[in-house]
């Protein structure tokens, strides 16, 4: 297979292992590149991506931004903040007015799931999902998974818990396919109430108790509490929320084994993780931010492909 | 499509011992001096006068290979994306003399791509090229190579093949003709 069975990535839903395969190998080759004194390569200077972000972000924000600037493509960047959505413009709107000025690549975060699918099927572009609501964030769950590759060699065979509000998170939906596309194991840990009531039906296993779950694991997920989605109380108070879903010291010492770490950040330290947790040797969070670019990188790169110069 | 040998394993073997003493020649004891293999089919040749090379002088040589893909100037004008090969240069180049390895020197538009790309890794003193098989009169590009392992004259739709003993078993330059 050399090259995607798609033209926007919208979720990891739509991909084929093949896919993720060829999207790890090229990101191989990035990462390389962005370890060189000079970080950029002249591949994508011809053409243009409007990185459209509805919704606060830093983190992928900045590393798409960085992974674009790298391929030497020209970037505009819009947030919601500071648009004409505020005067009443529709997204169609908004998007179809950006394209008119040449854009071949649109980077999309919107609050509402389905949002990237809806805008592929209303413009004639390249979407790539940057997160949609409570539905995908396919980077975020290309870059896990390659970071447990690097890390562990595979990720065919590892057991990985995501641990968190799985109810509110598109990084655990967007997990949940990619490592089962891989051939892994997963479970999600959680409050009942952050776990959504039928997600046995994708395949993964529940628990309730974060010990249980952190002996069956090779690799532990640790999501963010994502307060700003939470419509309701789900939980009695942080603290007490800290108290049975914390990863701390004294609960993987009592594991006695080790087990790699990841966070898609922000990171809340002292609520679901411990600073000495997400500095620790078995901790890979900050390997994640750097691959996040690599693979960002490999996305647009291989996307770009489909798009017509002539 | 019909097909000539250029050179058999014999001549490829006696060229490479040519080269490599051309290159002993101008880069003495290749202290200030690096190969660097162009992805994919550079690299046998890199390889074979990295050993060549050190059997003569009794020392090290600085090898690396290097892949040019995201340096091209036909990236969206193919069906698919170019896949990479992997770029392997773990030394510094700055201020070293670089000699750029390939097996055939057709348009010149690799070596133009490989020029940029080397440059991503630092500074070089300079750049030099070597090519076992120089196509003669059919460059794009104010390009040429500073050593040649044999120059032939062919027309654009010819193809020059390479087989090398590694991967077929036994070394052997082809030329292929549509008629």
């Amino acid at each position: 297979m050399r090259e995607l069975s798609i033209s926007h990535l919208l979720g990891i839903n739509d991909l084929t292992k093949s896919d993720i395969d060829l999207i790890f190998k090229t990101a191989d080759s990035f990462k390389e590149v962005i370890n060189r004194p000079i970080k950029k390569v002249p591949t994508l200077r011809d053409i243009t991506i409007a990185n459209l972000f509805f919704e606060n972000s830093t983190r992928t924000k900045l590393s798409f931004e960085l992974a674009e600037k790298r391929l030497s493509a020209d970037i505009v960047n819009f947030t919601a903040g500071n648009s004409s959505l505020k005067k009443g413009e529709t997204l169609v709107d908004t998007a179809n007015n950006i394209l008119s000025m040449k854009v071949d690549i649109l980077v999309m975060r919107h609050p509402h799931s389905g949002a990237a699918k809806f805008l592929s099927e209303k413009t004639n572009t390249v979407i790539i999902n940057a997160g949609d609501g409570t539905h995908e964030h396919p980077t975020q769950a290309l870059l896990d998974c390659y970071s447990i590759k690097e890390k562990l060699g595979e990720v065919e065979g590892k057991k990985v818990v995501l641990i968190g509000d799985i109810k509110h998170s598109r990084v655990a939906l967007s997990n949940i396919f990619a490592l089962q596309k891989l051939g892994a194991k997963v479970m999600v840990c959680g409050p009942t109430t952050l776990i959504p009531k039928y997600i046995k039906d994708l395949g993964v296993e529940v628990s309730h108790d974060m010990e249980k779950a952190l002996k069956w694991c090779d690799v532990a997920n640790v999501l963010r509490i994502q307060l700003e989605r939470q419509d309701i109380q789900y939980f009695p108070s942080i603290r007490e929320y800290a108290q049975q879903f914390q990863v701390n010291k004294e609960i993987l010492q009592n594991i006695k084994k080790p087990i790699t770490i990841l966070h898609p950040g922000p990171i809340n330290r002292g609520v679901e993780i411990t600073s000495e947790i997400a500095d620790s040797d078995n901790s890979i969070i900050l390997n994640q931010v750097e691959n996040g670019v690599a693979v960002r990188m490999a996305i647009i790169y291989l996307l770009a492909g489909s798009i017509n110069r002539s | 499509m019909k097909s000539t040998e250029i050179l058999n394993s014999l001549q490829v073997s006696l060229t490479i011992n040519r080269l490599c003493s051309q290159l002993i020649e101008n880069h003495h004891d290749f202290s200030e001096s690096v190969l660097i293999g162009l992805q994919p089919n550079g690299i046998f040749l890199s390889n074979r006068l990295k050993n060549c090379l050190e059997n003569s002088i009794n020392k090290k040589v600085l090898t690396g290979s290097l892949d040019i893909t995201f340096f091209r100037d036909d990236f969206g004008r193919k069906e698919k994306p170019l896949i990479p090969s992997v770029t392997n240069i773990d030394f510094s180049i700055e201020n070293k003399r670089v000699i750029l390895i390939d097996d055939v020197f057709f348009t010149g538009r690799t070596v133009r791509s490989a020029l940029d790309a080397v440059m991503t890794f630092g500074r070089p003193q300079s750049v030099e090229f070597l090519t076992l098989i120089e196509r003669r009169f059919v460059q794009n590009l104010p390009i040429r190579a500073d050593y040649i392992g044999k120059s032939i004259d062919t027309i654009k739709e010819e193809k020059v093949t390479v087989l090398w003993k590694e991967e077929h078993g036994k070394d052997q330059i082809l030329l292929y003709s549509p008629i």
